[in-house]
């Protein structure tokens, strides 16, 4: 039994992470384009405080998504004094960045169009 | 640069430059925990409480850092380096079984990699020439012919050059080269060296560049045109010292002068590709022209085919041209071109030996990996509480399989690495010898194809060895293991079974190639066992060539009968005599026929001519058969004979006399005034053809003799004195160079010696193999079932019946190894028949030794383990428990 259980529970755990591990990349960007450079408590902080609290992240897993993001030089990073006066490492959007930003937001609006009108099961023409 | 190249980059840095990232992360961290803290801080909390929830938000210190290090790292490659860094552990822990599993697989692995580099050079490698698969040889069509019945004249050359579509064009070179000899004489002793004559296109059409100079120039190309010469990369090294200023300069050759016209690159060894196992240390020009059309066919033809040009379309061509040049010119004879791509004419005949050698060290590998195999199961069974723990603590199937299989590449790498060194050492004896008479050996070697080769059977050898431990380890059955650990209970029927199967599926393969080399090896001893028709021991070589002093036939017979004379009177000497064609060297052919009796078209018959002295027939030992020797008092002046083999007069006069007959040789009328032996003399498993020995005094062409010396004792001995005869009498002569009979005979058979060598020694290793594989597999059952055993003892089984109950195990095993061998060994005999002499495929003679000898060896393996345990104390076996 104990065989058959458990590969089901990590295929739906892992198929999680997967969406999530997209959205925040996006989420990331958007905050970097709209608050400029910022470090990785302000991004959290701000996706947290945009959603209206409804996304609780666990703050960790920010920095998987600014690795990522830098290792493809979507982001730039500096070290600078945070607000409490302590030495922290602010991001900002690079050019390839914000392009970047542009396409995905795009797809992604395009993705959730559909998705709503699939879910609404309005029968309209998905184009 | 592409984002993702550059992630990739990223990542490689992230994997070896961790230390640095971690201590920078690190920092980062802290920050982002204090301005958590601050933020719970100011919602009224305490410092402890704070910093705990703090933690919470962020998910925990060390987990976030193995986020992090996953994202920017290569997750799975990390994990491999962990594997490693274990395996590697857990291997030196068990010193012992990890040697001798390295060593097998050394040996397993290099001797793969030396034979596929051997094979590589030979067959898979293109030829060192440029678009090597547009080279074709285009031989005569007369096989009975020996050399003159593959070459053409150069008038056919000439005909086919002009008319054929097919070829971007057509070069050759003078294939009976090595009748003639040049006399380099230049800073040092006299030397004898040997040159081909090439066409002048030649280097262009295959596309090679001498490596400092230049090709030869159409003044150089004429008949007797100034002399000039090509050195092969060794003589420049080995006599003028790699001097480039040698350009353009003269070298005494044979008396005249000629011009160093350019060098040859190191990587085009003329001799290794058109002449295998001899020298080659000059190429000179071959003029085209009417008078070296009068020597008939001598010329090797290799044309380069327009792409797109196939091999059959241009034969069809050819046969055409064929038929129209003989429509025109009926007088033409011998005459035809059958086209072979250039590589299968140079080791084609090489090429299903290569595959017997490459499938026998395959079955090798593999007997290696059934018995490293093997040695890992038993250390599995060894090793099952440390696999249990890890089990239990929460290793998964997957994760342990391939902890698992990360060990045994670890052993195979090691293995491979130690296998090169072993490659590296054979191909480099094998590229340095002169003494085997197959092609492109120079250039064999370990290659960025070879070590993909090795890497490749590394990697498959460790999977397939390690396959079968890793699934047996990581069964689901392993909560039994923490339990049953009992020393002496019976480990299941499984293990047992499969480690039985190992065993015999190695005896099964040590057949193969013990059969495989017991065939080869009588094939051999029957080669050697060959009436050769001649005595080759205690007789010895000189190449004589007479200088320009020497210009008439009366003076050239002066000199030989002088040399001889001095030669004759050495204490030491048995006997003298001189022929210009030694047996499994030269083999030129002249048609001969009956003036009485008319021919039909390519009826004429073949004879090999042998110009020679009274004492050659004798000092060979040839025997006479009828009628009398050739004598001194056979002259020019004297009415001319020749001495023909039995062959010959069979062919020619069956069931007569063939003593003071009439035959035309070249359109001359020879008497017959003897019979002598048939000679092999083009090959050991090759009848003779019709032989003719002519008195060299009647003969124009006598021109370069080989002086042949039986001695009392081993011509190296008398090598001196012999040298300081010939020199008292011309001390000009190149005398430093001899080879003895024995020597020619042993370069015709090298080949077959060489895989005769090779798979005897693989087919040894199988053997050795084989049988520690037996033994490991009894000693170990003996060594479980200890308890048993005493038991057994105990209640009064004597030793003589505890030991037959361990032989029996042994002798299943064998039996059942040996009977699948046995079926897979005719289906293997029957492949490589064409390699066999002598011997039919399924010689039953050598079947039945092959199979005792396994037996006898299998059984002696499992009769020390039986021998340990009729030895066992029952006594101190109980107490054990």
């Amino acid at each position: 039994m104990v065989y058959v259980v458990v590969p089901q529970e990590r295929a739906i755990a892992e198929s999680k992470l997967d969406l999530l591990q997209g959205t925040l990349d996006l989420m990331v960007l958007q905050t970097l384009e709209t608050m400029g450079a910022l470090h990785g408590y302000g991004i959290a902080r701000r996706i947290e405080q945009v959603s209206g609290d409804a996304l609780i992240l666990n703050q960790g897993t920010i920095y998987a998504s600014l690795v990522r993001l830098h290792q493809r030089a979507l982001i730039r990073s500096e070290w600078g004094v945070s607000e409490n006066g302590r030495k922290a490492k602010f991001y900002s959007l690079t050019r390839l960045g914000r392009k970047r930003l542009t396409a995905e937001t795009r797809n992604w609006e395009r993705v959730a169009a559909v998705m709503g009108r699939v879910l609404a099961g309005d029968g309209g023409s998905a184009r | 640069m592409n984002q993702w190249v550059r992630a990739a980059f990223e990542k490689l840095r992230a994997i070896f430059g961790g230390e640095e990232l971690d201590r920078d992360f690190d920092a980062e961290l802290t920050g982002h925990l204090e301005l958590l803290i601050q933020e719970h801080r100011a919602r009224g909390l305490d410092p402890t409480e704070a910093r705990r929830q703090a933690l919470i938000r962020l998910g925990g210190l060390q987990p976030t850092r193995e986020l992090h290090r996953d994202a920017r790292g290569l997750p799975a490659w990390e994990s491999f380096a962990q594997d490693l860094r274990y395996a590697v552990r857990a291997l030196r822990r068990d010193a012992g079984f990890s040697t001798v599993a390295i060593l097998v697989l050394a040996l397993g692995i290099g001797a793969n990699t030396a034979i596929f580099s051997v094979a590589n050079a030979l067959l898979f490698r293109p030829l060192p020439f440029r678009d090597p698969q547009r080279l074709v040889w285009i031989a005569n069509t007369e096989p009975e012919g020996g050399l003159s019945g593959v070459t053409t004249r150069v008038q056919n050359f000439q005909d086919w050059q002009r008319m054929s579509r097919s070829f971007e064009s057509l070069t050759g070179f003078m294939a009976f080269s090595d009748y003639s000899s040049y006399t380099l004489v230049e800073n040092g002793e006299p030397e004898s060296l040997i040159g081909f004559m090439v066409a002048q296109n030649f280097f262009s059409v295959l596309g090679v560049q001498p490596e400092i100079g230049r090709g030869f120039t159409d003044e150089e190309c004429k008949w007797n045109g100034r002399p000039a010469v090509i050195l092969s990369h060794g003589l420049w090294e080995r006599r003028f010292a790699a001097d480039p200023r040698i350009l353009g300069r003269a070298i005494r050759l044979n008396d005249r002068d000629a011009i160093v016209a350019g060098v040859m690159p190191r990587s085009f060894d003329f001799a290794s590709v058109f002449a295998p196992g001899s020298r080659v240390d000059l190429l000179v020009p071959f003029p085209l022209a009417t008078e070296t059309d009068r020597w008939g066919n001598t010329m090797a033809v290799i044309g380069r085919l327009k792409p797109g040009a196939g091999v059959a379309r241009t034969q069809a061509e050819m046969d055409l041209l064929n038929r129209q040049i003989m429509r025109a010119d009926p007088g033409r004879w011998m005459f035809g071109a059958r086209l072979t791509p250039l590589q299968e004419q140079i080791s084609g005949r090489f090429r299903r030996a290569l595959l017997v050698l490459l499938g026998a060290v395959g079955l090798v590998l593999l007997i290696a990996c059934a018995n490293v195999a093997n040695l890992l199961l038993a250390r599995a069974s060894v090793r099952r509480r440390e696999i249990a723990v890890r089990t239990a603590l929460g290793a998964g199937r997957a994760r342990l399989i391939r902890q698992m299989l990360t060990e045994s590449l670890a052993l195979s790498g090691c293995g491979a690495l130690l296998g090169l060194a072993l490659a590296f050492a054979i191909t480099r004896t094998l590229s340095g010898t002169h003494a085997i008479q197959m092609p492109l050996l120079d250039t064999v070697g370990v290659d960025g194809t070879a070590l993909a080769f090795t890497v490749g059977v590394a990697l498959v050898a460790g999977v397939l060895f390690g396959m079968a431990p890793a699934f047996a380890s990581a069964g689901p059955h392993m909560h039994d293991a923490l339990k049953d650990s009992a020393r002496g209970s019976s480990e299941g029927q499984r293990g047992t079974w499969v480690r039985g199967a190992l065993v015999s599926a190695e005896i099964a393969l040590a057949c193969v190639l013990l059969v495989g080399a017991g065939l080869l090896l009588r094939s051999f001893l029957r080669v050697l066992d060959v009436d050769l028709g001649f005595q080759p021991a205690r007789t010895a070589a000189w190449r004589i060539r007479p200088g320009s002093k020497y210009a008439t036939r009366v003076q050239r017979v002066a000199l030989y009968r002088e040399l001889i004379r001095a030669v004759r009177s050495l204490p030491g000497v048995d006997s003298a005599g001189i022929s210009d064609t030694l047996p499994l060297g030269r083999n030129r052919s002249w048609g001969a026929w009956l003036r009485n009796k008319t021919y039909g078209k390519g009826e004429v018959p073949i004879v090999f001519p042998r110009v020679v002295d009274a004492g050659y027939i004798p000092t060979m030992r040839i025997a006479l058969r009828a009628g009398r020797n050739l004598s001194e008092q056979d002259t020019a002046d004297s009415p001319r004979v020749v001495v023909i083999n039995e062959k010959m007069a069979r062919e020619f006069w069956p069931g007569q006399n063939p003593i003071n007959r009439m035959v035309v040789v070249n359109g001359r009328d020879l008497r017959v005034v003897g019979v002598v032996a048939n000679v092999r003399h083009s090959a050991l498993e090759q009848e003779g053809g019709l032989e003719i020995y002519l008195p060299f005094a009647q003969e124009e062409f006598a021109v370069d003799e080989d002086l042949v010396i039986r001695t009392k004792l081993e011509p190296e001995a008398l090598a001196p004195s012999i040298r300081a005869a010939l020199r008292s009498i011309d001390p000009l002569l190149p005398t430093a160079q001899f080879q003895t009979l024995d020597q020619i005979v042993d370069r015709a058979v090298s080949p077959r010696r060489f895989v005769v060598l090779l798979l005897g020694a693989f087919a040894l290793l199988a053997l050795a193999l084989a049988s520690l594989g037996i033994y490991g597999v009894v000693s170990y059952a003996v060594s479980q079932r200890t308890l048993e055993i005493g038991i057994r003892m105990a209640l009064g089984a004597s030793a003589g019946h505890v030991q037959l109950r361990v032989l029996r195990q042994t002798v299943v095993l064998t039996l059942a190894g040996a009977a699948v061998g046995l079926l897979a060994s005719f289906g293997m005999a029957r492949w490589m028949r064409s390699l066999l002499f002598g011997v039919t495929p399924a010689d039953p003679a050598t079947f039945a030794a092959m199979i005792m000898l396994l037996t006898a060896i299998a059984v002696l393996a499992g009769y020390l383990p039986a021998r340990r345990a009729s030895h066992i104390d029952p006594m101190s076996a109980l107490r054990c428990e």
